[in-house]
C-alpha cells in the first residue's frame, strides 16, 4: 500500500502533535504540583491560627519548636530541617568514602566481566522498596547498635537517627557509586596513559589523576544522592521516630520533614485544617532545599570538564 | 633550527667513532592482541643515546612496537608478549611476565601523539612524576621541575606562571611541558610516539631541535609517519611493514641506499 505525499504528511504532524501533548502534560504535572505546593504554602501562612501573614512567616523561621497539631501551636521549622539534615549526614558519612571506593573499584581495578556482573546487581539493589530497607533499621540495625551501645554503657533509643542514616546511606550507594563511576569513565583514557607512563600505579593514577579531574562529577554525584538522603520518606518514617527537635545527638528520636508529612497525611485531621495545611509549608521548604542542591548539582555536571 | 645536511655529517662523524653501545635489545620479539599476531619476529638493537627512529605505513606496527618497551599493553586485557627486549646495562628482560611493568616505566618514559599534560598546574605537571616516586622536599622538586622545564626549552616562556592551568598553554609548548614531565625524572630511555603530528611546522621544528638535544642525555626511540623527520633528527632508522621489521640501518644508508626493494618503494613514496 502506498501513502500519497498528503496523507504522509498528516501522519507525521499527527504524531508530531501526539508527543507534544504527551511531553506537555509531564511538564504541566510538575507545574500543577508546584501550584498545589504554593497554593496551600500561602493558605497556611495567612490562616489564623498561626497569627497570619506575616506573623506566622516569622514565626517559622524564629520559633524552636514544631506542633501545630498541638493544643499549644508551635511551628518554627527548624527542628525538622534539623532532623532531615542530621539523617542526611549520617548517611552522607556513609556514602561518601564507599562510594569513592566502589567506583574507583569498578572503574580502575575491576576487569570488564567483574563490571559488568557487578553492575546489574547494584541496580538491583536499587530496585528494593525503600520500605524494606526502613523494616531493616528498625528490626535489624537498631537492636545491634542498641547491644554495642549497651556494652560502652550508652543508653540508645528505640527510635533513633543514626541506624535509619546508616540505611539510607548504604540505600543510596549504587546510585552515587554508579554517577562517580560514570564520571570517571568520562576522564579521557590519555590522562590515565599519561600517568601509567610516569611509572605510577593504579592507586596513584584513580586518586592523583582520575578523581581530580573528576571532581566536578562527583560532587554532582554527591550532592544528588545528598539531595535524595533528604526527600528520603519510609526510611526515616519507620525507624526515625516522630519528635521535632533540635538536637546533633544521632542516637535521640528526631523527626524529618518527609516523616512529619507522612505523620500528617495518614492522621485523621479536618481536611483545610491549619495542622494540615502544615504540610504543605514544611513540604514546600523541602522542595526549595532539594531544588536548590539539584540545580548546584546539575551546574557542577554540566561544567564538568576538569580538564 | 634544524640543517640535516649538517647533521647528517655530524652523525657520519659520531657512528664512524664507534662509541655506541648497545641500550636496548629487541630479540625475537612476537606480541598478540588476543589471536592477532600483530608483531612477527622482530629483531634489533637501539643504540645508548642516540636517537632511533621507526617508520613505516599505517597499521605497520610501529605504535604496538613502541608501547611494548614501556609495558603499555598490559593496561588493556588480551595483549601477550613473546620473545625478549633486554635492557642494558642490567641485562633485564622487560617483557617477561615477572618483571614489573611499573619499574619498567620508572626506566622508560614516554611522549605521546596528542600533548596529554594532567588537567594541574604547570608545575604539578612537571613534578607529578617526582612526586610519585615519593619526592617531597620543596627545594628539590623546585630544581627539578625548573631543571626539566630548561631541558624541555619551555623555562622561559612559563618560568612567570608556573602555576597556570597547563591548559592554558598552546598545543607546541604542552607537548613540550609533556617533554618536561617525561625527563623531569630523568628516565634512561625516552619514547615519542609521532609526538609532532598534532602540531603545527613551528612547534614541530622546536620539538625536533629538543629531540636531537636530548640524545645527550637518553636514549631516544620515536615513531613516525614523517619520513622527512625520520632523515632530519634520527641516527638509525627501523622500517616496518605487515608487522614485521623489514630493515633497520643507520639513517643515512636506509635513506640513500637502502638494501631491500620495499623499504626503496616506501622512501621514494612509491606507496604509504
Amino acid at each position: 500500500m502506498t501513502l500519497s505525499i498528503g496523507a504522509k504528511k498528516a501522519i507525521d504532524l499527527g504524531i508530531f502533535l501526539f508527543l507534544l501533548l504527551m511531553g506537555a502534560v509531564s511538564v504541566a504535572v510538575t507545574f500543577a504540583i508546584v501550584w498545589v505546593l504554593l497554593v496551600d504554602t500561602l493558605r497556611f501562612f495567612t490562616h489564623p491560627d498561626g497569627g497570619g501573614f506575616p506573623t506566622s512567616l516569622i514565626r517559622f523561621f524564629t520559633e524552636t519548636q514544631w506542633t501545630p497539631t498541638f493544643y499549644n501551636k508551635q511551628i518554627g521549622i527548624w527542628p525538622l530541617i534539623n532532623g532531615t539534615f542530621l539523617i542526611a549526614i549520617i548517611s552522607m558519612l556513609v556514602a561518601v568514602p564507599l562510594g569513592i571506593l566502589v567506583a574507583v573499584y569498578l572503574s580502575e581495578y575491576a576487569s570488564w566481566k567483574v563490571r559488568e556482573t557487578v553492575k546489574p546487581w547494584l541496580d538491583f539493589l536499587e530496585a528494593v522498596p525503600t520500605v524494606v530497607y526502613g523494616y531493616f533499621a528498625l528490626l535489624f540495625v537498631t537492636p545491634l547498635f542498641q547491644k554495642v551501645f549497651e556494652s560502652l554503657g550508652i543508653y540508645m533509643e528505640g527510635m533513633n537517627a543514626l541506624s535509619p542514616g546508616i540505611v539510607i546511606g548504604v540505600m543510596i550507594l549504587p546510585y552515587t557509586a554508579s554517577m562517580i563511576e560514570d564520571a570517571f569513565k568520562g576522564v579521557p583514557q590519555y590522562l590515565r596513559e599519561a600517568s601509567y607512563s610516569l611509572g605510577a600505579s593504579k592507586l596513584r593514577t584513580a586518586l592523583l589523576v582520575v578523581l581530580p579531574a573528576a571532581k566536578s562529577g562527583v560532587l554532582s554525584a554527591y550532592l544528588l544522592g545528598f539531595s535524595r538522603a533528604i526527600g528520603e520518606t519510609m526510611v526515616v518514617a519507620v525507624a526515625a521516630g516522630m519528635y521535632p527537635q533540635l538536637t546533633a545527638n544521632p542516637l535521640q528520636p528526631i523527626q524529618t520533614i518527609t516523616g512529619y508529612i507522612v505523620q500528617v497525611a495518614l492522621g485523621d485531621l479536618p481536611f483545610n485544617s491549619f495542622e494540615y495545611l502544615s504540610i504543605f509549608a514544611a513540604g514546600f521548604m523541602l522542595f526549595v532545599i532539594t531544588l536548590v542542591l539539584n540545580s548546584i548539582a546539575v551546574y557542577l555536571k554540566s561544567r564538568a570538564v576538569g580538564y | 633550527m634544524v640543517n640535516p645536511a649538517k647533521m647528517l655529517e655530524e652523525r657520519k662523524v659520531e657512528q664512524q667513532s664507534g662509541t655506541t653501545k648497545v641500550k636496548i635489545e629487541v630479540k625475537n620479539f612476537n606480541f598478540y592482541y588476543g589471536n592477532y599476531h600483530a608483531l612477527k619476529d622482530i629483531n634489533f638493537p637501539i643504540y645508548d643515546k642516540r636517537v632511533t627512529a621507526i617508520i613505516g605505513p599505517s597499521g605497520c606496527g610501529k605504535t604496538t612496537l613502541l608501547r611494548a618497551f614501556n609495558r603499555m599493553h598490559d593496561l588493556y586485557p588480551g595483549a601477550r608478549y613473546e620473545g625478549e627486549i633486554i635492557m642494558h646495562p642490567d641485562g633485564a628482560n622487560l617483557v617477561d611476565r615477572k618483571t614489573d611493568p611499573l619499574k619498567v616505566r620508572m626506566r622508560i618514559g614516554m611522549v605521546f601523539q596528542k600533548p596529554n599534560p594532567f588537567p594541574k598546574s604547570v608545575y604539578e605537571n612537571v613534578a607529578y612524576g617526582l612526586k610519585i616516586r615519593g619526592i617531597k622536599n620543596k627545594r628539590f622538586l623546585d630544581e627539578a621541575v625548573e631543571r626539566a622545564l630548561k631541558g624541555a626549552a619551555l623555562w622561559e616562556e612559563v618560568k612567570d606562571r608556573l602555576n597556570a592551568n597547563a591548559y592554558s598553554l598552546s598545543g607546541g609548548q604542552q607537548q613540550r611541558l609533556c617533554i618536561a614531565r617525561a625527563i623531569a625524572v630523568e628516565p634512561e630511555v625516552l619514547l615519542f610516539d609521532e609526538p609532532t603530528s598534532a602540531l603545527d611546522p613551528i612547534s614541530t621544528a622546536k620539538i625536533e631541535d629538543l629531540i636531537v638535544e636530548l640524545k645527550q642525555r637518553v636514549t631516544i626511540v620515536i615513531v613516525t609517519h614523517n619520513m622527512q623527520q625520520a632523515a632530519r633528527i634520527s641516527d638509525y632508522t627501523a622500517f616496518m611493514y605487515l608487522g614485521e621489521l623489514v630493515e633497520f640501518g643507520p639513517t643515512e644508508k636506509i635513506f640513500t641506499k637502502p638494501e631491500k626493494k620495499l623499504t626503496e618503494d616506501y622512501i621514494t613514496g612509491r606507496f604509504g
